[in-house]
């Protein structure tokens, strides 16, 4: 399969994740857009890893799969920045009985 | 090569550790110790001098260099000091006369506060110490440096009683006055650097130097250091500083008028007599603005009631006189009567202090008269002074302005005449003052006449050797028809002006003209002064007020009013323009505009931080967005 689509599946998933994070006002589906950009990024580091692959085999093994690691190391930071945004958003949740985030422009008070 | 003149340092740092003494430690010494400290340094500077006036004398003529001062690619200036006839006489006048003022001071300032007695003695060590460095230079540039010093020193002496704001006034007028002339001494000097290169007295003076100069360049570079020496020496324009200058201590004005500053003037012209004698086009403005001074002072004096205020004209107009004799050549003459009015007129001015403290600060002569038999010595020194400013034979002012009246009679008829009238009017207003102080009925308080008594020892030591000097003074130069090789002080001074006397050679009269001459100007003088005794010894108090030419005289031709409508009016007219309209709406509204622009501005741009997560994340976005279209098609 051409690297070409996979580009494209990236870029719409990115732009989804940028017109939810745009467009929607509830803290939770701006955090899983927000996660949605972050895979999309995930997705275009391994379709490339996958297109060097063949050409570093032969000159340069040992950077043959860095991607495909680096992207596990992204998933799992991911993982633990979900647990630490979703907590936030429980506290919020707590102290104010809404996730709006618009409700969310002051810091003071 | 003879290294005892290497000495000669000590006569301006003996000044200058006085100075650091007395005005470092004037809270903790005491009045005695200042006096001595102050006196001390000077007479011992005096006693320098004295040595180093032998040494000259007897030919030990050099250039001391001390240390290189400037030092660039293209201009070397040295710290040195010049040690010839002319200095080391000037030398002699300074320490001498200066120290008899500060004795006389010890005295006289007795009733100021201990850290304000101190700080006079300071000021006026500090004073000293700047004429001597302004005499003592081996180039115009540390001239310069002495120059600036005495100006500064009379600033900080006629202000010294600086909570009276006229006194301060008169202070600033003085340093305003001078700085004008300094301009012009600066730019000569620029000029000299920018014609030979060089400052230094030797170098500038010497024939291949001179040759440089084109004569429109000489008469230019004379006429400003001319312009120096007005505002230094008090000639017209820059003459009306030197009467206000009465606002500080009376020994103060006895310094500068006799010892210090108004002679630097003199002294720089003598020193660069080579130019001078080449210039005749300045030295014709040099007579002119002399006897115009000299006429025009000695009549505001004719009509001033203050005893200080008439002697200050005196000095200005004597030293119309000094000029004139500069500017016709009589070199000789103008040093000579420097020194002999040094005499008389710290004499003078000494003299009247001595009154004016009796008298318990009262300075109007119409409340004065009759102290011959209250304070005897004052009166008799003040006799010899008035005699001899008054130009009686043998007193030493006869001499001098004998020379000059001379040596004007023989470059011009007219001069003589001018100069003539002059000196009768001198003798007119000296007596005038004489009689109206000492003789007739005293007119002054009660309480004033039971307070009168002679000074103090310290007071009365200084006058009576300045009028021995002012009796004896003059027999050092004394003319060829009298005496055959009695002219000391023209054969010493000599090798200074031999540049001139080549040039020019000095004219000489013919015995009987001279004789006439003297006749003439001894007689009118003499009339004049039995006149003015005449006159004034009944002088009695009148309250009808002047009218005519002496309402004219009196307020002195108003020419403070003069310079205060066509100079300061208008400048403060200009001023008031800058301030209320350049100042106020030009400079402040940019400045008011530029922060009024910026708060506005920034009220606007807060508006972009509203808080809202969601504008934030679309500002981010666009912004990548142009980053990628940047990167994409540019």
């Amino acid at each position: 399969m051409p690297i070409y689509n996979y580009i494209v599946l990236a870029i719409i998933l990115f732009c989804i994740g940028v017109i939810g994070v745009l467009t929607r006002r509830n803290a939770i589906i701006i955090f899983m857009c927000v996660e949605l950009m972050l895979n999309s990024v995930n997705l275009l580091l391994v379709a490339f890893s996958k297109m060097h692959n063949v050409e570093f085999a032969v000159t340069n093994p040992t950077l043959a799969s860095d991607a495909q690691i680096f992207v596990f190391f992204i998933m799992v930071v991911a993982a633990a920045e979900v647990t630490v945004g979703l907590a936030i958003i429980v506290m919020l949740y707590r102290n104010t009985h809404s996730v709006d985030v618009n409700f969310l422009n002051r810091l003071k008070n | 090569m003879n290294n005892t003149l290497q000495l000669v340092w000590l006569i301006p740092f003996l000044p200058l550790v006085g100075f650091l003494i007395n005005g470092l430690g004037r809270k903790q010494l005491s009045k005695a110790l200042v006096g001595l400290i102050g006196s001390g340094v000077i007479l011992a500077s005096f006693l320098i001098s004295v040595f180093v006036f032998f040494q000259v004398k007897s030919g030990n003529i050099q250039v001391v260099t001390f240390f290189k001062f400037i030092n660039t690619e293209s201009l070397h200036i040295n710290f040195a000091f010049q040690i010839d006839q002319l200095s080391s006489l000037f030398l002699l006048i300074i320490t001498g006369i200066g120290f008899l003022i500060h004795v006389y001071s010890t005295s006289y300032m007795h009733d100021e506060e201990s850290k304000d007695f101190a700080k006079y003695f300071a000021y006026l060590n500090l004073f000293i110490f700047s004429m001597l460095l302004l005499v003592m230079g081996a180039n115009y540039i540390i001239m310069f440096i002495g120059w600036e010093g005495v100006g500064l020193c009379s600033y900080l002496l006629i202000g010294f009683w600086f909570t009276n704001n006229d006194y301060t006034d008169a202070a600033k007028k003085a340093f305003i006055m001078n700085r004008i002339g300094d301009l012009g001494f600066l730019l000569a000097v620029f000029w000299l650097l920018a014609k030979i290169g060089t400052v230094n007295y030797a170098d500038v003076f010497s024939a291949v130097n001179i040759a440089k100069l084109t004569p429109a360049d000489i008469t230019g570079i004379t006429l400003l250091l001319f312009v120096g020496a007005t505002g230094k020496s008090a000639q017209i324009p820059l003459y009306t500083w030197l009467p206000d200058a009465m606002a500080g201590p009376t020994p103060v004005s006895a310094l500068i008028h006799a010892a210090t500053m108004v002679t630097a003037g003199i002294y720089m012209i003598a020193r660069s007599n080579i130019l001078f004698t080449m210039a005749p086009f300045t030295q014709s403005i040099i007579t002119i603005i002399g006897l115009a001074t000299a006429v025009l002072a000695a009549t505001i004096a004719l009509k001033q009631n203050d005893i200080k205020k008439v002697l200050a004209y005196s000095t200005v107009s004597q030293l119309g006189y000094m000029f004139v004799g500069l500017g016709v050549g009589a070199y000789t003459g103008a040093v000579f009567h420097v020194m002999t009015h040094a005499f008389f007129k710290a004499l003078l001015f000494l003299g009247a202090g001595s009154v004016i403290h009796a008298m318990g600060g009262e300075q109007d002569m119409r409340n004065m008269g009759g102290l011959k038999k209250y304070m005897s010595i004052t009166h008799l020194t003040f006799l010899l002074g008035c005699l001899a400013i008054a130009g009686m034979p043998p007193f030493a002012g006869f001499f001098s302005k004998d020379e000059i009246l001379g040596a004007a009679f023989a470059k011009n008829p007219i001069y003589w005449i001018v100069g003539v009238l002059t000196a009768f009017m001198t003798a007119f207003y000296m007596f005038r003052l004489y009689a109206m102080t000492f003789l007739g009925k005293f007119r002054g308080t009660h309480e004033q006449e039971h307070h009168l008594h002679e000074s103090p020892v310290a007071i009365t030591f200084p006058l009576i050797t300045l009028a021995i000097l002012a009796v004896v003074g003059g027999w050092i130069n004394i003319p060829q028809v009298f005496m055959n090789n009695g002219d000391k002080l023209e054969q010493f001074l000599s090798p200074i002006f031999a540049g001139s006397y080549a040039l020019v050679a000095k004219r000489e009269l013919a015995p009987t003209t001279d004789y006439t001459l003297m006749a003439i100007s001894v007689l009118g003088a003499l009339a004049a002064l039995l006149y003015a005794i005449n006159k004034f010894s009944k002088y009695e108090k009148v309250t009808v007020e002047e009218t005519g030419l002496g309402k004219v005289l009196e307020n002195k031709w108003y020419v403070d009013e003069l310079y205060d409508a066509i100079i300061v009016k208008p400048l403060k007219k200009v001023s008031a323009f800058f301030n209320n309209v350049v100042e106020k709406s030009g400079i402040d509204g940019f400045v008011n505009g530029v922060g009024k622009s910026v708060n506005y501005g920034s009220r606007q741009i807060r508006l972009l931080q509203s808080g809202q997560v969601g504008n934030y994340v679309l500002l981010m976005v666009i912004g990548i967005l142009i980053l990628f279209i940047i990167q994409l098609f540019f």
